[in-house]
């Protein structure tokens, strides 16, 4: 184990109506690492994320955020959803959408000012977005959807991220300039959390991750669980990973 | 312009529910108090216009019935409640009765100038919590969850909408109706979404039309005879969004297909134009003429098409021959790395 315990989740389960999306889910999540959090559909990945963050009500359990609860240390998280979870129709620009990141820390009723803005558009700046800043969102590619996405978290300026399946539906350059920035943001000591899906690239691009489905199967370093004793546990079939080394 | 936030959450039809779940409203308000003060009654209106809602909410939430059937069944059960209410009053011996239907179809002509200061006042206050909790009613109506995470409580936010429409609706009863009023809520708002791009414009849009239609739609009714001001004021906000839908400049339904045709166009001129290259690239002398009898292989190929191309000094005529000039063999060449270049 390394350095403090940036994320701690106890004994939690939630459900959509009777049928449990996640049992009994205990997990520590170190600070720094970059995890990815893999299993099959209708695992819970997302339900896992959402609950963490409060987006869904579980029915027990905890999650404390460097020893405190989750409410208390809402500053410090950002949260990237899925890109089809919102309408790209909405009519408002990439800058709007990334300004929207401050909202937090502004709180109530304050408007985005000067500071917010600069904010936003070195941010932009970052995920290469920013000759696009004032393009209408509905005329971005999906790839860049995402980095817009990405450009919102990236300015809450937060010590931990969550994001929901960054690279579905994006480009391999897309996929490239996202994988960087989140090994820049460890590298800076944040700790990252992906819902991801495939699991090809995750020795290259991850180095904690979380097998789960209903339960948790198992978390750790990539290079000491990732292999196919867990993959099988995880997506019940004999799976067989033959990891490029 | 509050309507604007509707049509945003694809929630359109819940206008339509809360205008005829406020019948009942006003029906109950009257049989309390007796009394035809239009101020007691679209209380009432609001009262169970929210309480209509409020109802759709639960319902989506807590079962799984989707929201169009939800919205459906209480519309029904309480326009029904409503009318049922009606006409037991109407049945009643009292004088007083006559004239409640008017909140069916509205009847602009009987609001008195304290109906308009009130309409006004609170007009004012939906304008003033508008802009001052803008940046909140934007961020929800984008992305709730995220609202969530940033620690907005988005029940409250969500109320606060859900409030002011109802309570726009209420107030518009008296001029529009019970049947009429989810028109005026969403015309203007469906017709400023084709002009703009910008939540800000929209809103300000939505306002503009909604307003005009009202004074022109009552202009028009004044004029005539027999005309009620209600229907005219919606045909009126009609107008506009049809107007809009066809002749709006990014979103329109005219210029999209003047783009579509023109763009078919120069693909096909440019496919004619590559065509031609594919054979001149075969010679060595760039003018080397050609057949035009080549080009009828061509799919694409029409006269038109290449008068096009001469008129675009890219091919010359002899006779019955054709051949690239030096300009039109560069632009030929240039194609494909032109259209991957507008594709980004």
């Amino acid at each position: 184990m390394k350095n403090k315990i940036a994320v701690k989740v106890d004994d939690l389960t939630v459900a959509y109506n009777y049928k449990p999306v996640l049992w009994d889910i205990d997990l520590e999540i170190p600070e720094g690492v970059l995890m990815a959090i893999v299993g099959p559909n209708g695992a819970g990945k997302s339900t896992l994320i959402k609950s963490i963050l409060g987006i869904l009500k579980p029915i027990a359990g905890s999650v404390t955020i460097y020893d405190k609860p989750y409410e208390k240390q809402r500053q410090l998280v950002a949260y990237v959803p899925q890109k089809g979870s919102v309408d790209w129709d909405f009519p408002t620009t990439a800058l709007d959408v990334v300004k929207m990141g401050t909202y937090g820390s502004l709180g109530w009723i304050k408007r985005p000012g000067q500071k917010e803005k600069k904010a936003a558009l070195e941010a932009l700046e970052k995920v290469g977005m920013l000759p696009f800043k004032n393009r209408q969102i509905s005329q971005l590619s999906g790839g860049q959807q995402q980095r817009i996405f990405l450009a919102r978290a990236l300015v809450q300026n937060a010590a931990i991220y969550f994001m929901d399946e960054p690279f579905q539906g994006v480009d391999a350059t897309t996929e490239i300039a996202i994988i960087n920035i989140l090994k820049e943001l460890r590298k800076a000591g944040k700790t990252v959390i992906v819902v991801h899906h495939d699991l090809q690239t995750v020795p290259e691009y991850f180095d904690w991750v979380t097998f789960l489905n209903v339960k948790k199967i198992a978390t750790g370093p990539v290079k000491d669980i990732f292999n196919d004793d867990n993959l099988t546990k995880t997506y019940g079939i004999n799976y067989k990973v033959s990891i490029q080394e | 312009m509050l309507g604007s936030f509707a049509v945003l959450r694809k929630q359109s039809l819940l206008g339509d529910a809360i205008s005829h779940a406020a019948l009942p409203g006003i029906a109950i308000a009257f049989l309390l108090t007796g009394a035809k003060d239009s101020n007691t009654l679209l209380l009432g209106a609001l009262v169970s216009g929210l309480l209509g809602t409020f109802w759709i909410r639960g319902i989506i939430k807590k079962t799984h019935l989707k929201s169009d059937t939800a919205l459906g069944l209480i519309l029904s059960l309480f326009f029904g409640f409503g009318m049922l209410l009606l006409t037991f009053i109407q049945k009643q011996p009292n004088a007083n009765q006559a004239g409640l239907d008017k909140y069916l179809f509205g009847q602009a002509a009987t609001l008195l100038e304290s109906d308009v200061w009130m309409m006004a006042i609170v007009t004012g206050i939906c304008l003033f919590v508008l802009l001052l909790f803008w940046k909140e009613f934007k961020i929800l109506l984008f992305d709730a969850d995220y609202t969530k995470t940033l620690g907005f409580n988005t029940k409250i936010i969500d109320i606060l909408i859900t409030s002011f429409i109802v309570l726009a609706i209420v107030l518009g009863l008296q001029t529009v109706g019970v049947v009429l009023m989810s028109a005026m809520l969403l015309a203007p708002a469906a017709a400023a979404r084709q002009w703009t791009n910008s939540l800000s414009i929209m809103v300000f849009l939505a306002a503009l039309f909604g307003a005009f239609s009202g004074v022109f739609g009552t202009a028009i009714s004044a004029s005539q005879n027999n005309l009620s001001t209600g229907p005219v004021i919606v045909i009126v906000a009609s107008v506009f969004v049809l107007f809009s839908f066809v002749f709006s400049p990014s979103r329109g339904l005219l210029f999209k297909q003047i783009r579509f045709i023109k763009n078919r166009r120069d693909l096909q001129l440019h496919k004619t134009l590559a065509f031609m290259y594919n054979i001149v690239e075969s010679h060595e002398n760039i003018s080397h003429p050609h057949a035009i009898k080549i080009l009828n292989n061509f799919q694409g190929y029409t006269k038109g098409t290449l008068q096009k191309l001469v008129s675009k000094n890219y091919v010359v005529l002899q006779g019955n021959m054709w051949s690239l000039t030096e300009d039109g063999f560069k632009t030929a060449a240039n194609l494909y790395s032109q259209q991957t270049d507008n594709n980004e």
